[in-house]
């Protein structure tokens, strides 16, 4: 659905973008995670050419939109929504007026508008908030309006830009719901950037790794999180980095309740200690994380049985 | 002098003084307002960058801003007749006084409108506005109670302007002043004239800061 080759983006001296390519499929929500700096902003901006590439393409729903002209640009623009982290709303405008102004742009007759905007202010669960000012509802509510407004145009990609960032955990986990709630019953693609691990681990199905203008690593999370040294499984587990000397690090992705790691122990001749372990839930299912030390005869083949239980066995050099 | 005498002389100055600044604020706006979206709009990181256009504009109406008001009016002179055919009266002095007020108020509009976030701005381009669409229905309705705040107080000059303008044939309150209070030494009359000035000035500025606060929804 966005596909971005070779994207390089300079500000004189300083690179913000260092050759990136991103490939969000279809109906799928697509986190781009990183630090403040790291150029996953640049990125964003760059799909709907807020930014201008310094080089490279940016095909969204099959449209290159590095070859439009302005006009074209924007009305493809007007098919990509985006929300930001501190909502952008007009203050000059109502609740409603604030919905509609995609539509104003759009050329939508007046009554054709406000049947619309109803219909929008109901989807993200403000309805009859419409003639409200924007200062007078909280950050969620205020995100709710700013989500409204960009799904105006009946968008089939949405760019989130830290949208949950300036929200509370209880909020964010609100507005994640809702995305999530979009992304399923609209098919809305979505591709959001954040620098909070909570977000890609509560929402996403794929995943980028941005630093220094560059992907690090992306994908899907179900195939990263099988990845044997992945930085993600790294960032998301609480465990200490590196893994200390001889230690195993075990990684659940199939069935959690089946006790591996007390039929090793009892099949096989060996010592097991528990230094450390926790258990994630992701859009994906729920991925346990456990680093032991393995003592005694049988280390060996007690690796190879947890490795043929279909764990995934990381061993740190000695 | 009594008050039958004082009369007679305020109420006609008041109403010159009214319609020569009533006149120069229609005009100011007219041609001010659209001046300052230029500065801002042309702006190196503007909606249309172009720092000459920029740069040029810029420096005219620093040009307009660095004159003393007494010596505009009197170097125009010729631009006046030009465009009323006489340079005494009323209907002469529109023409100094919008063109000394035209850059003072857009500086005011300019920086009114870059009040405006950009983040807001923004989210109108990502919605695919055009730059006309993003003008009108995003920096001119969000700035407006600057924009209103920048008005009253291009009135209140142009209220000082025009007693100016009286010592050279305007008219109005300034004109009254200086022939009955300065020359005839009609001390009464000049306090009521200062008085009234004041009451105007007061009045006008009130009224300016609750419309600001009326449109203002922060």
């Amino acid at each position: 659905m966005i596909q971005a080759y070779g994207l390089r983006k300079q500000y004189g001296e300083t690179v913000a973008l260092d050759g990136v390519d991103l490939h969000v499929r279809e109906g799928e929500i697509y986190g781009v995670l990183g630090q403040s700096g790291a150029g996953k902003s640049t990125l964003l901006r760059c799909v709907n050419l807020l930014e201008r590439p310094t080089a490279g393409t940016v095909t969204v729903a099959g449209q290159d939109l590095t070859a439009l002209s302005d006009a074209e640009l924007n009305r493809a623009r007007q098919r990509i929504g985006m929300i930001h982290q501190h909502f952008a709303l007009l203050s000059s405008r109502t609740v409603a007026g604030n919905v509609a102004f995609p539509l104003e742009i759009m050329g939508m007759p007046r009554a054709e508008r406000e049947r619309r905007v109803a219909e929008l202010l109901e989807l993200v669960g403000l309805e009859g908030r419409g003639k409200d000012r924007p200062h007078q509802l909280s950050g969620g509510q205020k995100q709710r309006v700013g989500i409204a407004r960009a799904l105006a145009g009946n968008p089939s990609v949405l760019l989130s830009d830290e949208a949950t960032s300036a929200l509370d955990p209880a909020t964010t986990q609100s507005i994640l719901a809702l995305l999530k709630r979009l992304n399923a019953e609209l098919g809305l693609t979505i591709l959001l950037i954040t620098h909070e691990m909570n977000v890609v681990k509560s929402v996403c199905d794929s995943v980028a790794i941005m630093s220094r203008g560059r992907i690090e690593e992306s994908g899907a999370i179900a195939d990263l999180i099988k990845t044997p040294g992945s930085r993600l499984t790294r960032e998301i587990f609480p465990l200490p980095e590196p893994a200390p000397a001889g230690s195993v690090t075990l990684t659940f992705t199939g069935d959690p309740t089946r006790p591996v790691v007390s039929e090793v122990v009892r099949k096989f001749d060996v010592d097991l200690n528990i230094l450390g372990g926790s258990i994630e839930d992701l859009a994906g299912g729920s991925v346990g994380r456990l680093r032991i030390t393995l003592e005694g005869a049988d280390t060996g083949p007690a690796l190879a049985y947890l490795r043929d239980s279909g764990l995934i066995v990381e061993e740190a050099a000695v | 002098m009594t008050w039958e005498e004082m009369l007679p002389l305020l109420w006609p100055a008041t109403l010159e003084t009214a319609q020569m600044v009533g006149w120069a604020t229609l005009f100011t706006v007219l041609l001010g307002l659209p001046l300052g979206v230029a500065l801002v709009v042309f702006d190196r990181d503007g909606l249309r960058p172009m720092p000459a256009l920029k740069s040029a504009l810029g420096f005219v109406v620093n040009v307009g801003r660095s004159l003393p008001f007494i010596v505009l009016m009197i170097a125009i002179i010729p631009f006046t007749r030009l465009v009323v055919g006489t340079t005494i009266g009323t209907a002469a002095f529109v023409v100094p006084l919008t063109v000394g007020a035209v850059p003072f108020f857009a500086r005011l509009v300019e920086t009114a409108l870059r009040e405006v976030g950009t983040d807001v701005v923004q989210a109108a381009q990502a919605m695919g506005a055009s730059r006309t669409a993003i003008v009108r229905k995003v920096l001119l309705p969000e700035a407006l109670p600057g924009l209103v705040a920048g008005l009253t107080v291009t009135v209140v000059a142009l209220i000082g302007y025009s007693a100016m303008a009286g010592t050279l044939g305007g008219g109005g309150l300034g004109d009254l002043a200086v022939r009955y209070g300065y020359q005839r030494f009609e001390t009464l009359l000049m306090i009521v004239t200062v008085v009234l000035l004041l009451v105007i000035v007061q009045l006008l500025q009130s009224l300016g800061d609750w419309v600001a606060r009326r449109l203002s929804h922060k």
